[in-house]
């Protein structure tokens, strides 16, 4: 069974992030970049589906120049290979633009699941699984917390405020998955050494037959119009207990209608 | 990188480090950080380290004997042992102590002296971690003169008799096979006795451990008394490939090696909390930060810290090219665990009461540091050496 895992780079999670003037977008340089934390749920699953039904798994992004990083630190994990579509003129790109970037890059390879992370820290928007799966015109798996694969069918489980759904969908579709699923695997020193050597394969707009009109800012079908910093954290309030502690921390409470 | 930590870098050493190493780096950290970081004070306090389950986590992520070629160990550079030392260190000297036991003394003389059938029957397990070494050397009487060992092999017909004691062993009650080092007497067929190597193995009659308890020190590690009581050894126990001092020694100044870039971890961890406490403790209105005597302080260990990571690059480079030399391990370590452990005492001063708990790490990893400073070679030995280098003369022989 072979399986694209749909990755994205974010800037790290804990580091303070930053749009940058003039566009609005989001400001790579500003700090470290990572692997979508949800992702690695994804390539965790991936790696699980293989070990048991045999096939590739394959690391399907865009983004920038140093989103090689983040496809070599998934082949360290033990993906396959990985392809990376990469080209100046998708800056900026919407969610719509990306699932139709991320659609044709799809339509190189050969699947029989794709596998994404439910939202990524950065946009939140949690729709590109959707949109892929739309564009692809295979079933959508949202929000799994477990994957099954039997023959051609593919079922996943789905928390529910009372319980959970069990989803069923046929092969090729598009799975999302959320935390619960798995615990993502460190990579070992071997798999980093022989990520070295996996094959990854560079893919620009014209190789999926698309023009830069077609992407980026200009066709986004969303723009930040404007944006404001968020106000520097204010130093915290420090209540000495003389033995009046837990009044003083029922007033603040209640001070901020908490309790 | 957090921002203590970037800051830190005051030579950019970071912009030097291969893609792979930097991987690497990370992913040991995460490690560290999601594994060892949140249980360190427990281990420390109690002075209980769940080290079998440590070493097949360890074995896991490949950094047991990572740097020897072959019967299941990674072939790693020099340099990318000593990335995963100095990150296991920065949690705790006691847990770095665990994975350079393991790898650079215990696998290490098993891969260098050891037969064939040796090598195949340990190294892989020990990779792996589902089987832990010791090493045994040091006498509760015999420490710098390692010569002066009173534990003897005797021949009793194809069989050896090892009897005698060895303390201060890291891993030594948990390990199912001890490397000992013991003396042989002089054979009928005229042979000198040499010190030599034996394999053995837990359960082994007459081969008992004592742990030692009360220390003050690498709380997080577990440190044994071997005690041999005749303990009879087929032939091919010995390690065929090492005679005399030369062969434990060769395997020191393996560990020493991963001191010198282990203690950096500690020294870098140490500092940066540091950091973070000084630029949010607030006395006469302003962050302590902000005062010259702490900047002093605070200048005084960076640049020692950076100092001490060039050294370990350094002596990095010169063993990935196969040619360091036992005197330029013992500069590493003489200049770097020094280094270290004022770093790490400052530190201490800088927290003022904060310091002396284990809400912060600086005197844990002192105290820790009070170890490795004489261990694997005391800081005077080592002293002693470069002083020999410089001179030609050999002040203690």
């Amino acid at each position: 069974m072979n399986i694209v895992v749909l990755m994205k780079q974010v800037p790290d999670t804990y580091a303070e992030r930053k749009l940058q003037a003039g566009d609005n977008t989001l400001d790579r340089d500003a700090s470290d970049a990572v692997i979508n934390e949800i992702d690695e749920y994804a390539i965790e699953e991936g790696l699980l589906l293989k070990e048991a039904h045999g096939g590739e798994v394959t690391i399907l992004t865009m983004g920038p120049d140093r989103a090689t990083e983040s496809i070599r630190k998934a082949l360290s994990m033990g993906a396959d290979k990985g392809v990376h579509v990469l080209d100046d003129a998708l800056h900026g790109s919407c969610a719509i633009t990306t699932a139709k970037v991320l659609a044709k890059a799809l339509g190189t390879v050969e699947y029989d699941l794709v596998i994404a992370g439910s939202e990524a820290t950065d946009s939140r928007l949690s729709i590109v699984p959707a949109l892929v799966s739309e564009a692809l015109g295979v079933a959508q798996l949202s929000g799994a917390r477990k994957v099954t694969v039997d023959g051609s069918t593919v079922t996943i489980e789905r928390t529910t405020d009372t319980g959970f759904d069990r989803v069923e969908g046929a092969v090729p579709a598009v799975v999302s998955v959320v935390e619960k699923i798995n615990e993502p695997r460190y990579p070992s020193f071997k798999g980093i050494m022989a990520a070295k050597s996996k094959p990854v394969t560079t893919l620009s707009l014209s190789d999926l037959g698309l023009s830069p009109d077609e992407v980026g800012l200009v066709a986004s079908t969303t723009t930040v119009e404007s944006y404001e910093e968020a106000p520097p954290r204010a130093a915290g309030t420090i209540v000495k207990d003389e033995g009046n502690g837990g009044a003083a921390i029922a007033e603040y409470l209640a001070s901020r209608k908490l309790i | 990188m957090s921002d203590a930590l970037g800051r830190l870098d005051l030579l950019a050493l970071d912009d030097d480090v291969a893609d792979e190493n930097r991987l690497l780096r990370s992913t040991v950290r995460k490690f560290a950080d999601d594994r060892l970081r949140p249980n360190i004070r427990d281990w420390f306090e109690s002075g209980e380290l769940p080290a079998r389950e440590l070493a097949q986590e360890f074995g896991a992520l490949g950094v047991l004997g990572m740097h020897l070629e072959g019967y299941g160990c990674q072939g790693s550079t020099a340099t990318q042992y000593g990335i995963v030392c100095a990150e296991i260190e920065a949690v705790d000297s006691g847990l770095r102590s665990l994975v350079s036991v393991q790898g650079s003394l215990a696998m290490y003389a098993i891969h260098a002296y050891g037969s064939e059938e040796q090598k195949q029957r340990w190294l892989p397990g020990m990779a792996e971690g589902t089987s832990i070494g010791c090493f045994g050397l040091t006498e509760s009487d015999a420490g710098s003169d390692p010569g002066s060992m009173r534990t003897r092999a005797r021949r009793d017909g194809t069989d050896w008799v090892l009897h005698g004691a060895k303390m201060w062993i890291t891993n030594g009650s948990i390990a199912d096979v001890a490397v000992v080092w013991a003396r042989t007497e002089d054979e009928a067929d005229g042979t000198k006795g040499s010190v030599r190597g034996f394999l053995v193995e837990r359960g082994t009659p007459g081969f008992s451990t004592h742990d030692v308890h009360h220390k003050l020190s690498l709380r997080a590690s577990v440190t044994s008394e071997l005690v041999l009581d005749d303990v009879r050894l087929p032939a091919d126990a010995m390690l065929p490939g090492a005679r005399g001092l030369s062969g434990p020694l060769g395997c020191l100044t393996e560990a020493r090696y991963g001191i010198i870039w282990g203690v950096t971890g500690s020294a870098r961890d140490a500092l940066t909390a540091t950091i973070d406490y000084a630029c949010s403790r607030t006395q006469f209105g302003r962050p302590i930060a902000g005062f010259q005597l702490t900047q002093k302080k605070l200048a005084d260990m960076a640049v020692s810290l950076n100092q001490a990571q060039l050294v370990a690059r350094r002596l990095g480079d010169l063993k990935d090219a196969g040619q360091i030399k036992p005197h330029q391990i013992s500069f590493g370590k003489f200049a770097n665990v020094r280094a270290a452990l004022d770093i790490c005492r400052d530190a201490r001063s800088i927290l003022g009461g904060s310091g002396i708990t284990t809400e912060y790490p600086v005197l844990r990893h002192a105290v820790n540091l009070e170890t490795v400073y004489t261990y694997e070679g005391t800081h005077e030995v080592h002293t002693l050496v470069l002083g020999a280098q410089l001179t030609g003369l050999d002040a203690f022989r």
